[in-house]
């Protein structure tokens, strides 16, 4: 691999993914695992810039650290016992190996085409604008039903956790 | 700095230095450039802000140190240096200590995709318009950290409310901002000024521009939405336990982003540098830019000195049930009376190229259109006021004869 | 400029942002007196001890606005390349956004008749 920004980059942003992450399963202490997460996901959202799609990057970065963060920490304060959690989970070896297995047929997933996974062809010469996006979303031949779709399991997701979330007596 | 930074990086290379190294360096330049503008702004927004403050309540404000008082910024930050630093011994040590910094650092990102004039800019972003709502976000995030950090009850309780206002408004907000991203076609800054060639955005639709400059005082924290600073309930908010530099720095973010917000609004609404000569000079332009920014920021001032502060519920049901529903139908609308000025051929598909005539069959509309919702609201609004006064008279009354009795 | 080195400076000012305030910080906590105790560094109070832990159970009503709030940032960020490419669109493209804005807005009387957008 030769050094440049790109490598850089992705060394770094792999840092603060892995390093995230494994804040996220050490910590006993539920915001600091919620900040370690943040961490992790702002690493994708590195992730998304080097593969030229910056809208995602804003997009990641909008409602993980702007909207589910918040919403995790609200959560995290309706626990009962926040900085203390009891139980540890320490069966090691079992979860290493449970994960090491997860993450192999990943990637057999990714590179062996058996399950329809197929190489990464070679990215295409033009880079797609969030204009094309925009326009392929109300595309009647594009993605205007996944858009719809997407509107109908918002309000489903609204709908739902409110009349879940609604206080009894209200 | 883009023109100084291919030339800075060309004269390096030229000069025997590594490519990668003085792409570096270069970039290393154009940042500190960028980034000088802000952090010079901000010494001398703390005075101004000091000065209107003070004239407003009829005062005379900072007036020994230097002249009219310009140096107080600097012999306040001389004292700050000298302030004991208190970290209490029950806080989260680490994230305590990281707040201030991504509260701060979170307002000076902005900069980088803020064009100053049409040829001077950090970078011009593809998604401009959606890099600072999302940086924005970290300044959100900080708020959070710092009252949970801080491990007191007043600071949790503060940096709570602040937050829930915080998000609150960042809903009708993003609505509004959607309505310049809308009429240019783009996200770049850059673009959306361009698009203003012909009309300046304000003019196309106030009512967005109001939305967008009233959620931005709640985004600030500022007056009536000033939960931020609630004395009388929760002794400070979420920075109760800060003190030093640190609690400088909140201090200083704050300032800042009233700034940042002024001249974003310039740009989105305001047409940026356009204004007459701008294509002269770059300090023309620039002289528009900030004159604007500048105009926007007084005004936020005004309005933080001369209004009263609003409860948290206040707050809420007029962002939710006010604010929000209205800046949904004024995204429809707006849309609407565009596709349908654009089908019949009245309105123009771009709004680069379109020169001021191209625009005055839309603007006219738009304006009927806006002052319309204008009026409908205001008369919605009086109604709403009227039956709060009737509602708050019979409860004294019924006080009084409570009292009586 | 290409995208990277566009968000290499990106990278960069995301870089030098915190140092800026962090060099004031740091001087500061060269120069600056430190005789502390134990009435100091503890948590401020206002007049009375409070009653056990700060990190408590609080209200759900925070988690309601959160909520109500993350679904229409999702809702934002379709919304948003929606708006860049609208100039380009027929009538159709109006008909299909304002169709997703409406539904949306569905919920959000939703949320109001049941009264989950009211501060409790």
């Amino acid at each position: 691999m030769e050094l440049n920004a790109i490598t850089i980059g992705f060394v770094v942003f792999s840092i603060f993914t892995l390093g995230g992450g494994f804040g996220v399963v050490t910590t006993r202490n539920l915001f600091q695992g919620t900040i370690w997460l943040m961490v992790s996901l702002f690493g994708v959202a590195g992730y998304f810039v080097l593969l030229s799609a910056p809208f995602l990057a804003a997009v990641q970065i909008l409602v993980y650290i702007g909207a589910i963060a918040i919403l995790i920490t609200f959560a995290v304060m309706l626990t009962r016992s926040v900085t203390r959690i009891k139980s540890r989970y320490v069966r090691l070896v079992p979860s290493f190996i449970g994960s090491l297995a997860l993450f192999l047929v990943l990637l057999l997933g990714i590179t062996v085409p058996i399950f329809g996974g197929q190489l990464p062809e070679a990215a295409p010469e033009t880079v797609a604008t969030t204009r094309d996006l925009g326009a392929a979303l109300v595309d009647e031949n594009g993605y205007v039903v996944p858009f719809m779709l997407a509107s109908v399991l918002l309000t489903a997701a609204m709908i739902g956790s409110i009349f879940i979330a609604r206080d009894e007596n209200a | 700095m883009d023109e100084l930074c291919t030339g800075l990086c060309r004269l390096m290379v030229d000069s025997g230095a590594d490519a990668g190294l003085a792409q570096f360096m270069s970039l290393l330049v154009g940042v500190l450039l960028v980034s000088g503008v802000p952090l010079l702004t901000v010494i001398l927004l703390i005075w101004i802000e000091r000065k209107v403050a003070a004239r407003i309540q009829d005062r005379i404000g900072p007036n020994r140190v230097g002249p009219i008082g310009l140096m107080q910024t600097f012999a306040d930050l001389l004292k700050l240096l000298g302030k004991e630093d208190i970290t209490p011994t029950s806080a989260d040590r680490w994230l305590y200590n990281a707040a201030p910094l991504v509260s701060f650092a979170s307002v000076v990102l902005i900069w980088a995709v803020v064009p100053f004039t049409p040829f001077h800019y950090g970078v011009d972003l593809e998604i401009g318009a959606l890099f600072f709502v999302a940086v924005a976000s970290f300044g959100t995030l900080a708020i959070m950290v710092a009252g949970w950090a801080s491990n007191n009850k007043y600071a949790l309780l503060g940096a709570f409310r602040v937050v829930s206002l915080l998000v609150s408004y960042e809903v009708p907000l993003v609505f509004a901002l959607l309505v310049p991203v809308l009429l240019a076609g783009s996200m770049s800054l850059l673009d959306i000024v361009n698009a203003q060639t012909g009309m300046w955005f304000v003019v196309l639709s106030p009512l967005a521009f109001v939305i967008f400059y009233v959620s931005s005082q709640a985004e600030t924290g500022r007056a009536p939405f000033d939960l931020i600073e609630a004395e009388s309930e929760l002794v400070a908010g979420f920075n109760i336990e800060y003190s030093g530099m640190k609690f400088g720095m909140f201090f200083a973010a704050e300032f800042l982003h009233v700034f940042t917000n002024g001249i974003l609004m310039a740009l989105l609404f305001f047409g940026g540098w356009l204004g007459p000569l701008y294509y002269e000079s770059p300090l023309i332009a620039f002289g528009w830019l900030g004159l604007k920014g500048g105009l926007i920021y007084l005004t936020t001032l005004w309005l933080r000195n001369t209004v009263p502060r609003l409860r948290i519920d206040q707050i809420m049901a007029f962002n939710w049930k006010f604010l929000v529903p209205l800046s949904i139908a004024n995204l429809i609308l707006i849309s609407a009376a565009l596709k349908a000025l654009q089908e019949i051929g009245w309105a123009p598909r771009d709004f680069v190229g379109a020169g001021i005539g191209d625009l005055i069959p839309t603007t006219i509309i738009m304006l009927l259109i806006n002052g319309a919702m204008a009026i409908y609201l205001l008369g919605f609004l009086r109604k709403r006021g009227q039956e709060a006064r009737r509602e708050s008279l019979t409860a004294r009354a019924a006080l009084a004869q409570a009292a009586a009795e | 400029m290409n995208v990277l080195n566009e968000w290499a400076f990106i990278g960069l000012f995301a870089v030098m942002a915190p140092v800026f305030p962090a060099l004031p910080i740091v001087i500061a906590w060269i120069f600056r007196p430190r005789k502390p105790n134990v009435l100091k560094s503890s948590t401020y109070e206002c007049g009375v001890e409070t009653i056990g832990d700060t990190w408590v159970q609080f209200r759900v009503q925070y988690y309601i606005y959160g909520l109500i709030f993350l679904v229409f940032d999702v809702e934002m960020v379709f919304l948003f390349p929606w708006a860049v490419a609208y100039n380009d669109m027929s009538l159709f493209g109006f008909v299909a956004g304002f169709l997703f804005i409406f539904l949306l807005t569905d919920a959000l009387f939703y949320a109001w008749k049941k009264n989950a957008l009211d501060w409790k």
